[in-house]
């Protein structure tokens, strides 16, 4: 390790592994620092991925190892308030369950392998600041404390943003914009289709949000929980659920405990100071309605990386406000009508939910999580007196 | 007052994204709360995943 690098990456999540590639790719001396001994545990995810992500991730970062793959999946089952169940077919093999331990190592290892270094265990604590100009980052390794200093800081440290804040970028995201999740890996499950994921929706089992069972194996699974705004903690929720469906649960273990905040909204329009961009969590990077933020977090990491390169290529560092305005182009304004839906969302009733179960199609659901098909969900709320201003928001 | 239970918390950072004046921060030995910053305002306690954290006004 050295003194001065071209750029300093805080995190190693996908988004600071995408972008450390990214930069090394372009020639650039890049270090990525993660703060826990081992990169991707304990996780903060339920390990999802579609197809269709794992294919934008490997166009970015190359082809994903088998061994980053838990289990692939072929459906999901979502269960209404009262019961009903509504049938959506992936196709075969279309989605998959991530090993997030293994797949985030993967990453920071294809990082390295384009040339960037990679240090575990390190605790970047603060930024060196000179005027208005970040300089570099402060760290801690093996209890001494170091300066590095650099053109450019990524933060990518996830949905605290500790670097952002030190650098006096305001990141703090609002309460109804943050969803709190829990999450139990747990084994010997009595699965009832191993090959689909499940959604349990209602306002008593989840207040304005899901519990999710995405399988790991035959018997094994993230059995998790997302609420906002809910009177009572998300591990209340959670622990209630399981008590009540022992048909799934009795004689379960529980392997792992994972618990974590994730931004559902409030994109940031500016995540851009002199030296420092902000990526992924850190800049409330995720898809508003399921909550997923892997990919959100590699192609933002990609634009950064790309921009940065620029940046530094010129010797400007005005360039760097071009991260603002790609990504915006590139994922904030999709996401931003992604957002609108989850807010029409969490405004529906069980009764809403049970009625919707009757009429929408599986594949509609999907299509819904994408942000499409929107005209068609705003015109049956329409009927209902209480949803038409949200409806007719969502049909805009 | 501001109380954490150590014992629950996971040091998961949820409370530290929503603080709104930016009194909160994950170390190494959890979340630490700056006495000096915070308002009681309450928003860590309700975005808690865990429930371990209690404000009092």
């Amino acid at each position: 390790m050295r003194k001065d690098y071209d750029v300093v990456v805080v995190g190693g999540g996908p988004g600071g592994s995408s972008a450390a590639k990214t930069l090394a790719e372009n020639g650039l001396d890049v270090i990525l620092f993660e703060k826990r001994p081992s990169i991707g545990s304990e996780k903060r995810c339920a390990e999802g991925l579609s197809i269709g992500t794992i294919s934008i991730i490997e166009e970015k970062m190359g082809k994903i190892p088998k061994r980053c793959i838990a289990k692939m999946i072929n459906g999901a089952v979502v269960y209404a308030p009262n019961g009903k169940k509504v049938d959506v077919d992936f196709g075969e093999n279309a989605g998959a369950i991530m090993e997030r331990k293994i797949f985030d190592k993967w990453l920071a290892a294809q990082a390295s392998k384009a040339g960037a270094y990679v240090q575990a265990k390190t605790n970047v604590y603060d930024v060196i600041k000179e005027g208005e100009s970040i300089k570099g980052v402060k760290i801690e390794l093996d209890g001494k404390k170091f300066e590095i200093r650099c053109k450019v800081v990524v933060a990518a440290d996830g949905v605290e943003s500790t670097i952002a804040r030190k650098a006096g970028l305001n990141t703090t995201n609002l309460l109804v914009n943050i969803d709190s999740g829990y999450q139990y890996e747990m084994s010997n499950l009595r699965l009832r289709d191993h090959k689909k994921i499940e959604l349990w929706f209602g306002n008593e089992i989840a207040p304005r949000g899901y519990i999710w069972i995405f399988p790991k194996g035959e018997d094994l699974a993230n059995v998790g929980i997302g609420v906002a705004m809910s009177d009572k903690p998300a591990k209340y929720y959670l622990d209630k659920f399981i008590e009540d469906n022992p048909e799934i649960f009795s004689g379960a273990s529980i392997i792992e405990v994972n618990s974590g905040g994730i931004p559902v909204g409030g994109f940031l329009k500016n995540m851009v100071m002199n030296g420092l961009v902000v990526v992924g969590d850190a800049a409330h990077q995720v898809n508003p309605i399921h909550g997923g933020g892997m990919k959100e977090a590699t192609i933002a990491g990609h634009i950064a990386g790309e921009v940065i390169a620029k940046a530094i290529k010129n010797n400007d560092m005005s360039i760097l406000n071009e991260y603002n305005n790609l990504w915006w182009k590139e994922r904030g304004k999709h996401l931003q009508k992604v957002e609108r839906l989850r807010e029409v969302v969490e405004k529906l009733s069980d009764e809403d939910f049970n009625n919707l179960a009757d009429v929408l199609e599986g594949d509609d659901l999907i299509e819904f999580s994408r942000g499409k098909r929107l005209l068609k969900l705003g015109k049956i709320l329409l009927k209902k007196p209480s949803l038409i201003t949200l409806a007719k928001k969502l049909m805009e | 007052m501001w109380k954490i239970d150590r014992e629950k918390c996971l040091k998961c950072g949820a409370c530290v994204s929503v603080c709104p004046v930016l009194a909160l921060e994950l170390k190494e030995k959890g979340i630490v709360n700056d006495k000096n910053k915070c308002t009681l305002c309450g928003i860590c306690e309700k975005v808690c995943p865990v429930g371990a954290i209690k404000v009092d006004k």
